[in-house]
């Protein structure tokens, strides 16, 4: 088997593509060449790798969540710890990327949307270290359940914009990002957050995010002597997912599964899993890709109760993996996060954010049927800091 | 059908005038108002009309376009019922040439087979998606020209040369340039830029060019109208339908266009 996507126009079979206004064509185009000019260079190599390792604080490392894994009484649940990231989750791997990217560009100004607020706090931190102009974009709702990132994001200097349009959430935020840029075009360098949008976002999040999957190649065989049978990410747009997936792609016997957003279940119509609720292929933000739409190709509300999950569409390379069967994707709950929330940090200490807590409830239900010799990955995307108003909100606390 | 925008443009031509293009969005205010609209519109001296087909994410639009989509599919106006708005004028007026304006993706799901079959029975004659550049268009092109409808292209201030060639091959109609970079009703426009621009546009592209983006009245609108074939006026028009009751809406438009008519004429 040979995987190479996605193609040099930017495709992943069907998926992905350039589908832009004019105006932004030619900074998508200029974007792919710069980044297929620095992909490669020693001296950008070199800067990134000092950055991550001495800013970041990678390498991350594995844990094996014992206790929890005893309680299942199933397969051994280890934990990739993107949450002990600077800034507490992955986004940060990528916004380091494009901002050394955009830093060679001579962009002096850096724009992004934001959902749960993770990766606008990444942006701002990387916007603070290189002495940009930060501007995040965030939907007026998420601005509400995710307030302490927004405090996080003016403490490090950037401007947040209340996005009061459309749902209010994470694709209106897309949105409004998005008409910054097409004003601003010459200025301004668009730090995306996840692997898709229009070429070369979905290839160069993923190429930024792989060095997850890369280190767990490596670390897995250190500790157990082999790679784990499954590895599991959460799926939103799906950024801390392919960075996982991508390097095991072409590693045989190891399972790929990918955890969407259940919301009130995919029979309700309130959640935020496209690829499992089977939706039709449509184009928004830039790439064709499976897309939760009405039946007149209008895009619908979504529901989760994790704002980074909360997004209609997901990244096209996630789309190709479900139709040539490499992944499989699932949805997972609000409730059933929630009680994932709860186990993480009762059994091993560790609060999780809720986006990750999908992956992680994955792996609980899929664990107590299998041997206790089976090994499954699970993608630890972030903490659960930002999230302490809503998960009290739900168990009728007041802060 | 694009002879329709053809037989528009000569005529323009034979009478040594400059198109004038108004935009509305389709079901905006209200989906009874669209027709009676566009008729107003005719009659106040409109060359061409340009529909909106309200979208959920209009990416490339400023607040007051975006406020227009939202009015719009908030009384369930969708591809299929803005079709039926442009059968329902054509019972009237089969001359003026129809170019519906939007997003990509409800063509998308309506299938661009069925859509361009559907475009021709009701007479649209163009059909200008703004997230869909050349790249992406292949099979969609295929079906329009099928049907004989134009492909409508934008360009930009910040398109290159090349693909400004690469446009003026697929493109049909007319070609609609982008006066800033910007999102629709933003910024002021900056007609030196325009001017500037000009030239590099038609070494490569014989059919007409029409301006649009932040015309806001009927002085800018006369200087626009000097530089190319035709000005395209949107946010203004919809603006001033947000701003009518329904009840004043057809008459209002009606004299907002009619002074942009007035002052291309002096152009």
């Amino acid at each position: 088997m040979s995987y190479n996507f996605p193609d040099l126009t930017g495709h992943f079979g069907q998926f992905g593509g350039t589908y832009m206004a004019e105006t932004l064509i030619p900074a998508v185009a200029e974007l792919a060449e710069q980044y297929l000019r620095y992909q490669n260079d020693v001296e950008f190599k070199a800067e990134l790798a000092y950055e991550l390792k001495h800013y970041v604080g990678r390498p991350s490392p594995i844990y094996h969540a014992k206790r929890l894994s005893e309680h299942l009484g199933g397969a051994q649940i280890y934990l990739k710890r993107e949450d002990l990231n600077h800034t507490g989750a992955h986004k940060i791997n990528s916004a380091m990327g494009q901002a050394l990217l955009a830093k060679r560009m001579g962009k002096k100004r850096v724009i992004a949307e934001t959902g749960a607020g993770m990766h606008g706090v990444a942006t701002a931190t990387v916007a603070a270290r290189f002495g940009m102009e930060c501007i995040v974009y965030m939907g007026a709702e998420d601005i509400q359940r995710q307030a302490p990132n927004v405090f996080r994001m003016k403490l490090l200097g950037a401007t947040v914009v209340p996005v009061e349009s459309g749902s209010k959430t994470l694709k209106d935020a897309c949105n409004e990002a998005i008409r910054d840029w097409v004003t601003n075009v010459e200025s301004t360098f668009y730090i995306f957050g996840t692997a898709a949008g229009p070429h070369p976002y979905p290839m160069m999040v993923r190429d930024f995010q792989c060095v997850i999957g890369n280190e767990a190649r490596v670390q897995m065989p250190e500790m157990i002597g082999r790679q784990p049978d499954a590895v599991i990410a959460c799926v939103g747009g799906g950024s801390n997912a392919i960075g996982l997936f991508h390097p095991y792609i072409e590693v045989p016997d190891v399972q790929i599964i990918g955890v969407e957003a259940g919301g009130h279940g995919i029979a309700s119509g309130q959640h935020a899993a496209p690829l499992t609720a089977n939706a039709k292929v449509g184009v928004l933000h830039g790439n064709k890709v499976y897309l939760m739409q009405d039946e007149n190709g209008q895009i619908i509300e979504t529901h989760s109760i994790s704002a980074g999950l909360d997004y209609p569409g997901v990244g096209p390379e996630h789309c190709l993996l479900k139709d040539i069967g490499r992944a499989q994707y699932v949805a997972i709950n609000d409730d059933e996060a929630i009680a994932a929330f709860d186990a993480l940090c009762r059994f091993e200490g560790i609060i999780p954010a809720l986006e990750s807590s999908h992956a992680l409830a994955h792996a609980i239900k899929i664990a107590p049927a299998m041997g206790k010799d089976k090994v499954l990955l699970v993608n630890l995307s972030g903490r659960g800091d930002k999230d302490m108003n809503t998960v009290a909100r739900i168990k009728g606390i007041t802060l | 059908m694009s002879k329709r925008i053809q037989a528009a443009f000569d005529r323009l031509k034979q009478q040594q005038r400059k198109a004038l293009i108004p935009f509305i969005t389709a079901g905006d205010p209200t989906p009874a108002a669209t027709v009676p609209l566009l008729h107003a519109l005719v009659e106040a001296g409109a060359d061409v009309l340009e529909l909106g087909v309200p979208f959920s994410d209009p990416m490339a639009d400023g607040p007051t376009i975006q406020r227009a989509s939202e009015r719009a599919l908030r009384l369930g106006v969708s591809l299929r019922s803005v079709l039926a708005m442009v059968a329902e004028f054509r019972k009237q007026d089969t001359i003026t040439p129809v170019v519906l304006m939007g997003y990509g993706n409800p063509i998308e799901a309506m299938g661009w087979d069925v859509f361009a079959k559907r475009c021709a029975e009701v007479g649209v004659d163009g059909v200008l998606t703004v997230d869909f550049p050349p790249e992406e268009s292949h099979d969609a092109f295929e079906h329009l020209q099928r049907h004989n409808i134009a492909p409508i292209f934008l360009l930009a201030p910040t398109t290159n040369e090349a693909r400004i060639e690469q446009v003026a091959k697929l493109a049909r109609g007319y070609v609609y340039y982008v006066s800033l970079k910007g999102v629709t009703g933003s910024g002021s426009i900056d007609l030196s830029a325009i001017e500037e621009k000009m030239p590099q546009l038609r070494k490569h592209i014989a059919l007409p060019i029409g301006v649009g983006f932040g015309i806001r009245d009927a002085a800018t609108a006369k200087a626009v109208a000097k530089l190319c074939d035709g000005v395209v006026v949107g946010s203004r028009i919809v603006q001033e339908i947000e701003d009518s009751g329904v009840q004043n809406v057809v008459e209002n438009v009606g004299k907002l266009v009619k002074e942009l008519r007035q002052a291309i004429d002096k152009a």
